[in-house]
């Protein structure tokens, strides 16, 4: 199976472009003409591909991003909104549609050129290969934590700037007076000399007519007006009162409802069907076979659902059905001894060298399971395919990538593909990937009627692109004086970012790498991705090597942290808010991690009591540097949502592979952490002002490790495998067979 | 055919009796609102009312609510046109990310503070702990409880929330 390709080019992209690609988002001459009938109605002009005015005024900002739950397009909103001084009031937001002509410019191939050649004066600075990639790529995506720091930084705000300066040259050839005597603010223009004030929208026609600004001047930090606040999102009070639509809550006349199982054994494939039995069940219309799927379409969800139960599939499970969690580790184990086509990540001093001179050696082995992303609407798509078109209703985290897989499934020209994107009821990665849109729509084209394909929790549960396991292997070398010398570190799979299993601390001699070790599970995105796992492996190492060394887990990081002020910063403040180093009663520990991740670093302490072996978590402190908190509420929101996502998989997260398949199930055995069970968590922003970063994924990586080093500091047991439910704390764990 | 009342509507449906009634309402009434989750009433996001009791829609069957008295999220009140005191808590305290669990949340709460109206931390854990969110939102959640139940609150969303300059 291969590398999630799609995502790893969005974030590599990111680093490959970086500052150089400031400016560009508008540089493609002018494009709205073009880009107009997509996008507006009577009585509105596009002002430039991310912006349009009504006659009454009223700005609409056109959002390339999908809403999961992120609070995205409200942040974005206000970079735009900010720069062009447009009235926060009566401004608003479409999200842009599924058409390759809004690609998301910040990210994918519009973002770099549209369909423009690269000017020659851009050559050198765009990595061909990267362009000719993401060109081929249909980016619409919404992942990586990238919205303001891309979509935001190099496309919204430059956008507002833009249409900005577009409307003051507008005025200033109606009114015959000199730009510079020209002021704007809340979507009027004003010049004071004649005493004269207008509306933007009396100018929108004639800066339509412009070329953008290559390059418009931003808005210094201490001139915003919008970015830095915390507006109430503009999503939120739809989902209070149930208007809010999903993609399940669409309704089409003649709509029939379909519910599917996906051969069990990942890969398998569906040799037979005995559909008489569920064909003769109420209000079953049809028993639909795919290449590795039976469906049941009916008149109702529930109904398709009692008559798939009746299904009687036989599975051709390609020789796979043998494999399970325990052979895998077993795989992963003999793979790490082998050194199987290991590759360097990082290689630097001399390694051998220095645990030749070891006073000391530590060393661990530490061990992920796989993770359902378990969102908490189960995947579902609706689609009709008519008239030679095929329309979806769906809520996914890349609209135009969606449609470009329906076409190809359908072998449709991607024109006569239509994509409605909703609300998502959580996304995590999980709808990246386009498996269930497709069975939507090859159902569609059997019925030939609106189909409304939805997933049972269950299907959900065990059909899921996963987050790896992942097994990690550490060997430290300590000197006399107990400190690290040397840091080494071999794992299994590796995927992105390419930075999750590097360290930020000063240990001269590391070296660091992966060995191959495919299986047959499928995986994906899973919320920080590989930080999901290495931040737990290396946050928790650290803190043995302070513990072999009997050092302070604080202070040691501080010492190796020495010269990176920012990295120092939100360990300090995140240790000074938790009172670290105040002593607790018995059964209570601290822990401390810090992680850098999609350009954010979090620190946070986390406090536990265990009573009798039971675990609770009652506090979270988190500090965090985005370089600038766009809106410090959402922030906040994204910091705490990404600690209690990352506690639940810390706790409780794992699926278990028998015969070849997920054990799984709901939430039964599938926990989630729960009211009762969630800690107080404290969020303190420190706006470095450096490079915008990230805020959907960065509060998840850290969470695990400070975790697992609070329950040793409060048992002395070393937790080295997730989910922490496998451990019997009632005493103290010394050996990894001990657990589970 | 099962006849009861939803929102104040009385309905009359001619479907399985045994069919949950998650579906009728989502599917026949197209009250959309409230949400399919997991089908074995663990995660709570289709939490409704029968004379006043929360219950799990996904696994009650529409017989039980012949003669019976529903209210789902659409009943309880809406932004535009008088909101129930807890959605105007929920939007005051920013609570939804996602949003998908919150229909299913503010009713288990409704139903909390319509028998106390004053609840405590462990009466709010009692009453919500079968409501997952998976964006992680139950510190807000408790806090815009606490809100509409009039209780002092130290409240989360401050637009002018400081934040400390590097």
């Amino acid at each position: 199976m291969g590398k999630w390709t799609r995502r790893a080019v969005l974030t590599t992209g990111v680093v490959a472009g970086g500052g150089l690609l400031v400016g560009v988002a508008l540089r493609m001459g002018h494009r709205a003409p073009k880009l107009a009938p997509l996008v507006t109605g009577a009585d509105e002009t596009l002002v430039n591909a991310w912006v349009k005015l009504g006659a009454d005024n009223a700005t609409t900002v056109i959002v390339p991003h999908s809403e999961m739950g992120q609070g995205a397009q409200t942040a974005l909103m206000q970079m735009l909104a900010d720069e062009m001084d447009a009235d926060w009031d009566t401004t608003t937001f479409m999200e842009a549609p599924a058409f390759d002509e809004y690609a998301n410019y910040a990210m994918g191939k519009g973002f770099i050129l549209g369909d423009a050649p690269i000017p020659s004066v851009l050559v050198p600075t765009v990595d061909g290969l990267f362009f000719q990639i993401t060109k081929s790529m249909h980016l619409q995506v919404t992942g990586g934590s990238a919205s303001i720091r891309t979509t935001g930084v190099y496309g919204m705000r430059i956008a507002g700037s833009a249409a900005r300066q577009m409307l003051l040259s507008a005025a200033a050839s109606a009114w015959q007076v000199p730009v510079g005597e020209l002021a704007t603010s809340h979507s009027y223009i004003t010049h004071e000399a004649s005493n004269r004030r207008a509306p933007y929208s009396e100018f929108a026609a004639a800066a339509a007519e412009m070329t953008p600004p290559a390059t418009p001047k931003l808005k210094p930090m201490k001139d915003f007006q919008l970015m830095g606040k915390s507006v109430p999102r503009r999503d939120i009070p739809a989902k209070v009162d149930g208007t809010a639509q999903f993609a399940m809550d669409v309704s089409l006349p003649d709509m029939v409802y379909a519910t599917i199982q996906r051969a069990p054994v990942f890969g398998g494939k569906l040799k037979s069907v005995d559909a008489s039995a569920a064909s003769s069940q109420p209000g079953v219309l049809e028993v639909v076979s795919l290449d590795n799927a039976v469906a049941v379409v009916a008149q109702g969800y529930w109904q398709a659902r009692q008559a798939l139960a009746k299904v009687s599939p036989q599975w051709d499970t390609q020789g796979l059905d043998k494999v399970s969690s325990e052979s895998i580790f077993a795989q992963f184990e003999g793979d790490l001894d082998a050194g199987t086509e290991r590759k360097s990540d990082l290689a630097a001093g001399d390694v051998a060298g220095a645990f030749a001179a070891a006073d000391q050696v530590v060393t661990a082995d530490y061990r992920v399971p796989y993770l359902a992303h378990a969102c908490m609407e189960p995947v579902n798509a609706t689609a009709w395919v008519h008239d030679g078109i095929c329309e979806i209703w769906v809520g996914c985290q890349n609209p135009l990538g969606f449609k470009h897989a329906v076409a190809e499934a359908l072998s449709l020209d991607v024109e006569d593909v239509t994509l409605h994107n909703h609300f998502m009821g959580g996304g995590f990665g999980r709808k990246a990937s386009p498996d269930w849109v497709i069975q939507a729509a090859q159902l569609a084209d059997k019925v030939r009627r609106p189909v409304q394909l939805v997933w049972s929790r269950e299907e959900d549960m065990r059909q899921d692109n996963y987050r790896p396991a992942i097994q990690s292997r550490f060997r430290a070398a300590l000197n006399a004086q107990g400190k690290p010398i040397a840091w080494e570190n071999s794992y299994v799979d590796k995927h992105e970012p390419a930075e999750a299993p590097l360290i930020p601390y000063a240990i001269a001699a590391q070296d660091i790498g992966h060995v191959s070790s495919p299986t047959h599970v499928p995986f994906g995105p899973w919320r920080s991705v590989d930080h999901s796992q290495h931040g737990f492996f290396t946050e928790s190492f650290i803190d043995e090597v302070a513990a072999a060394s009997d050092a302070d887990p604080f202070e040691l990081r501080l010492e190796l942290l020495s010269g990176k002020p920012r990295h120092q910063a939100v360990l300090k403040l995140a240790a000074e808010q938790a009172e670290w180093g105040t002593p607790l009663p018995k059964g209570r520990g601290r822990g401390i991690a810090l992680q850098e991740s999609f350009g954010s670093l979090v620190a946070q302490v986390v406090e536990v009591t265990v009573v009798d072996g039971n675990v609770s978590v009652d506090r979270v402190v988190a500090a965090v540097d985005a370089g600038f908190a766009v809106s410090p509420d959402g922030l906040t929101a994204q910091i705490e949502s990404g600690i209690v996502y990352g506690l639940t998989a810390a706790l409780y997260g794992e699926i278990t592979i028998d015969d070849g398949a997920a054990v799984q199930s709901n939430f039964h055995d599938y926990q989630a952490l729960r009211m009762n069970e969630a800690p107080t968590i404290e969020t303190h922003i420190i706006n470095s002002g450096v490079a915008w970063g990230g805020a959907g994924e960065p509060g998840t990586p850290g969470i695990a490790p400070a975790l697992a080093n609070a329950v040793f500091n409060a048992t002395g047991t070393r937790v080295r495998q997730l989910p922490l439910k496998n451990y019997d704390l009632r005493y103290r764990v010394e050996e990894q067979d001990e657990v589970g | 055919m099962t006849t009861f009342t939803v929102n104040g509507t009385q309905q009359v449906v001619e479907v399985d009796p045994a069919t949950p009634l998650l579906w009728v309402l989502r599917e026949q009434l197209q009250l959309t609102g409230t949400k399919f989750g997991c089908g074995m009433a663990q995660c709570g996001a289709c939490t409704i009312h029968i004379n006043g009791q929360p219950v799990r829609a996904c696994v009650t069957p529409l017989a039980s609510a012949q003669g019976q008295d529903v209210t789902t999220i659409e009943g309880l009140g809406s932004v535009a046109n008088n909101p129930h005191p807890l959605q105007q808590a929920w939007i005051d305290e920013q609570v939804p990310q996602c949003g998908y669990c919150q229909s299913g949340q503010i009713m288990s709460a409704a139903a909390l503070l319509a028998k106390n109206p004053e609840p405590t931390d462990a009466d709010i854990d009692t009453a919500m702990a079968g409501n997952i969110c998976r964006c992680g939102t139950y510190g807000r959640i408790r806090k815009a409880i606490k809100r509409a139940a009039g209780q002092a609150v130290v409240q989360n969303f401050d637009p002018s929330l400081e934040v400390q300059h590097g």
